[in-house]
């Protein structure tokens, strides 16, 4: 049962750098491990993740032998405009996932997605007097 | 008569370097507190969190009909957000059929056999350890609780029992590493308290979810003791046991651990 958890920021200004993370849910079985009996485990491994904005890809990874099971990956991209981010892991044995998220791009000075810090008061800003 | 006082303060002096006191309320800790920032991290956000992975897993196999009875978890219990509120927090509890307190991987299966007429399912297996993470997950947060009265007590005791039992080839106690030594290192990583405040949690070495019973399990090979099997009643005892000493501590499932 494959399962993914992705974390795209629902709202973005536009040109604003935007995290997006990925954990998906693969045994990530290596290929070079054998079981008791010394029969060899065949590999199997998500090879290729990728991430598309709009249809543009914007960030793409390649997938070894050597990266732990459920891999979790961060990365960043630039919000330019209000729309679809799909994300797509492929692997060994016909692997296939995609989850798509929507992000809303608004102007420079719309609202941002995460409330800002209050202004510190006077008090505590100049410090005790 | 003098010979026999001495030989008395002797005996009394071993006794007590060997079984020091359990760790005082104020001292304890969760395995959290001993965890690198990162891996805190990991643990904290429910995105990178990947016992989550089995959480929505567990979800999915909660609403599933399934059996003879043609019954989905949620047909009785309803919606598990409201209703498995705290039930992890309980557990191991008292069977009255049985006559002994069930683990909640067991009190699952219990479900499972008995109201679904499902077979059940084995221990360790991705889909129950999907379905107890689903179900404590509903407790995070909350203080263990587990209850003891007059009939788990001498299960209890049992626990405490094994806990402070030396045993295998290293004649080896829990309690010499986890009351006495826990503010010690084992192989450059830290002995920890054991209270069990995240099952089933996500451990790196695994790279997989596991039962508490997984890691008393790792533990007791370690001390060179002949295991006992999963399910073992040896192992809820202990499991009662890890509960009630960390009893009001709070419940982090999926916890996440190196």
């Amino acid at each position: 049962m494959a399962s993914a958890l992705i974390n795209v920021p629902s709202r973005a200004k536009r040109g604003e750098v935007i995290e997006i993370k990925a954990l998906i849910s693969h045994p990530m079985e290596t290929g070079y491990r054998r079981t008791q009996l010394g029969v060899r485990i065949p590999r199997d491994i998500i090879r290729v993740f990728v991430c598309t904005y709009n249809g543009t890809e914007v960030f793409r990874a390649e997938l070894h032998s050597a990266i732990a099971a459920n891999p979790f990956i961060v990365f960043s991209t630039v919000a330019t405009e209000s729309g679809t981010l799909a994300l797509s892991w492929t692997g060994d044995n016909g692997f296939s996932v995609t989850e798509s998220a929507t992000i809303i791009v608004g102007d420079p000075d719309m609202a941002p997605h995460t409330p800002q810090r209050s202004e510190p008061s006077r008090e505590t800003r100049d410090g005790p007097r | 008569m003098k010979r026999w006082v001495c030989a008395a303060v002797g005996t009394a002096g071993i006794v007590a370097t060997a079984f020091a006191a359990e760790i005082p309320r104020a001292e304890r800790r969760s395995g959290y507190d001993f965890m690198g920032r990162e891996t805190r991290a990991m643990q904290d956000d429910d995105t990178a969190n990947p016992g989550m992975l089995w959480v929505l897993e567990g979800e999915a196999l909660w609403n599933r009909k399934l059996g003879a009875a043609g019954r989905a978890c949620a047909d009785c219990h309803g919606d598990a957000r409201a209703n498995m509120k705290g039930v992890a927090a309980r557990h191991p509890s008292f069977d009255a059929v049985r006559a002994r307190p069930l683990g909640l991987e067991e009190r699952i299966n219990v479900c499972r056999t008995d109201r679904q007429q499902a077979p059940p399912l084995a221990y360790e297996s991705r889909e129950l350890l999907a379905l107890t993470a689903y179900v404590a997950r509903q407790s995070r947060g909350l203080p263990i609780d587990v209850t003891i009265d007059e009939r788990t007590q001498p299960f209890l005791d049992a626990g405490r029992a094994t806990f402070f039992r030396r045993q295998g080839q290293l004649n080896f106690a829990c309690a010499q590493c986890h009351d006495d030594n826990w503010k010690e290192k084992l192989a450059g990583a830290p002995i920890t308290q054991a209270h069990p405040t995240g099952y089933p949690l996500y451990r790196l070495e695994w790279q997989n979810v596991g039962s508490l019973q997984r890691r008393l399990r790792n533990c007791i090979t370690g001390m060179r003791v002949d295991n006992y099997p999963l399910g073992a009643p040896e192992l809820v005892d202990l499991e009662l046991y890890l509960m009630w000493r960390a009893r009001d501590m709070k419940l982090e499932t999926p916890a996440v651990r190196p």
